[in-house]
């Protein structure tokens, strides 16, 4: 067994910084790089993108990421595990595969794990008992079924596990929760008991902090934001993790950035409920029991925590398509630039009104006045501001309706209060709104499967 | 005497569904105790009338100086669906930090 691993946050999101995996490969050593891609939107964006092309429907960043690293990675011994495969995991292997042979490397082990997809099985499924119904809501699935767009089960870390054991170098996952893919290298490399719930805690833990890749280490810091050193070349963040569930949270020291005790709690508060019940596939675990011990040095020790055994069920991600939007903006320029932004929202609406669209809702924001804070909003001297940016958009299931919205926009710097720019790029055109469906299933009627492809 | 939540604390925000999450950690512990005893449920929800239309519910972390605060029904439908410029939270936390407390 190794005395302690390095596993290197490599994404946050899709769309993330591209050299940041880049980084974590080149300017240190590391045992791991994990990368999370998916957003609970961007499985129904890999839906219609495979819909359209059978091929695609992964994150298509990471065979060209592939391709600068794969040569280090097997030099190296670094392995590589993503949620990245999306919908289509078994197409982003076969990608990565072509990447290898074309690099003439030989000699890997590309594992895919597959079951979390049950788009497919839902009529099965929901005659085997289970009602999906919405968790939040308590709607029921019926309501949306035949809108659905993409329907997954969140997977823990063990069939990650299960692939390592088998020799992968690289693991592709699909719907995997974000905590898996950094729990998994710490339970097979130290050999952990899935019913040790402490150490299932500890690597959960240390998942959430490296699921948000830079936003642990210095991005995003609501604290002393400005004494960030070198946030243009930020490195990611890095859990050196120890046998005993401890770990500290560190990055490359050739990389910019920040790891502190502050960087390091933002990320622990960052979109969680109860703190004592952190729900996971693979533990409950309680946020109450971390500790942190900030050692200096960009080092934060982290330990003591605990947890407790996981719920029966998984949660299912399902998307489905409801209705269309547009947004349009305008500019309003001083004098009294929110009082004619406030003017021409008011035409505007008239002028939709007169029409007799049909919109579920029509929101409108005055940019550089009051839009992120609303009432919170210092009050400013209305008629002496410099500009404001006029923002309206529109909901609707009626899709004309929002076209015809769109239209209404640049009519309005002719026909409209005055000193008004900033109206480029063409008419806003509708698109389609992706709603989420969050529900749960029991963990008896979910099978998963490792594949290996080799080159 | 009043105090600036700012000058004590830090944070972050971000979304569950049609609920904001907002933390808030102090930066050191006369700080926690602070926020502990006047950063109330109820505090919380007048000062986000308007924003929040939900109940606020209140979790501790004692253990890194922390609250964290769930505001329901905040997000205009949440995620993909609302029409708000800031649909997933992420500037709530600074409209927490303009909070100012008024302290024995």
């Amino acid at each position: 067994m190794k005395e302690k691993i390095k596993i290197a946050s490599g994404q946050g999101f899709w769309g993330d910084l591209i050299d940041a995996p880049y980084n974590q490969v080149m300017e240190g050593d590391i045992d791991y790089l994990v990368m999370d891609y998916l957003a609970e939107v961007t499985m129904s964006i890999l839906q219609k993108q495979k819909n359209i092309n059978p091929k695609f429907g992964y994150a298509r960043d990471i065979p060209a990421l592939m391709k600068r690293i794969l040569p280090t990675c097997k030099e190296k011994g670094i392995k590589v595990i993503t949620n990245g495969g999306g919908v289509n995991p078994i197409g982003c292997a076969e990608a990565i595969i072509e990447v290898a042979e074309e690099l003439k490397i030989s000699g890997l082990k590309v594992a895919v794990v597959l079951g979390d997809d049950i788009k497919d099985r839902l009529d099965e499924l929901i005659e085997k008992g289970e009602d999906l119904n919405n968790m939040e809501t308590g709607e029921e699935i019926i309501t949306v079924k035949d809108k659905l767009l993409s329907a997954n089960v969140y997977l823990g870390a063990f069939p990650i596990v299960e692939a390592l054991q088998k020799g992968a170098d690289i693991v592709i996952t699909g719907r995997t929760t974000d905590t898996g893919l950094t729990l998994a290298p710490m339970i097979y490399e130290f050999g952990w008991a899935k019913d040790n719930y402490d150490l299932m805690a500890a690597g959960t833990v240390a998942g959430h902090i490296l699921e948000c890749g830079g936003q642990a280490s210095g991005g995003n810091f609501l604290g002393d934001w400005q004494s960030v050193p070198d946030m243009a070349n930020i490195g990611f963040p890095i859990a050196e993790a120890y046998p005993n569930g401890e770990f500290v949270i560190t990055k490359h020291e050739s990389l910019g950035g920040l790891v502190s005790f502050e960087t390091v709690a933002e990320q622990l508060v960052y979109e969680i409920g109860d703190p004592k019940k952190y729900i996971t596939p693979d533990c409950v675990a309680d946020f109450t029991s971390i500790h942190l011990e900030d050692l200096g040095n960009n080092r934060v020790k982290v330990y003591g925590i605990k947890g407790e055994k996981e719920t029966d069920t998984y949660k299912v991600s399902c998307s489905y398509a409801d209705g269309y939007s547009a947004s349009a903006t305008l500019t309003y320029s001083w004098p009294q630039a929110l009082t004619k932004a406030k003017a021409a929202d008011q035409i505007l609406r008239k002028r939709l009104e007169k029409l007799n669209l049909d919109f579920d809702e029509i929101n409108t924001e005055f940019l550089g006045y009051n839009a992120c804070h609303g009432p919170l909003s210092k009050k400013l001297d209305e008629d002496d501001i410099n500009e404001i940016v006029l923002k309206v958009s529109v909901r609707s299931h009626d899709k004309n309706s929002v076209t015809r919205f769109g239209k209404e926009i640049a009519p309005l710097i002719l026909t409209g209060p005055p000193g008004v720019t900033g109206f480029a790029g063409g008419r806003p055109k509708p698109s389609e709104v992706v709603a989420y469906w969050p529900a749960l299933i029991r963990k008896d009627v979910i099978q998963t499967e490792v594949k290996i492809l080799e080159v | 005497m009043k105090i600036k939540l700012l000058d004590i604390a830090h944070g972050r925000s971000g979304d569950k569904g049609d609920a904001g999450n907002v933390g808030v950690i102090a930066y050191d512990d006369k700080g926690y105790e602070i926020i502990k005893k006047y950063l109330t449920e109820e505090r919380v929800k007048e000062h986000f009338k308007g924003i929040c239309l939900g109940k606020v519910e209140r979790f501790e972390l004692p253990n890194i100086r922390a609250l964290n605060f769930l505001l329901h029904n905040t997000l205009g439908g949440g995620g993909t669906v609302s029409l708000k410029h800031d649909a997933q939270g992420k500037t709530l936390a600074t409209a927490m930090l303009r909070m100012e407390l008024e302290i024995d």
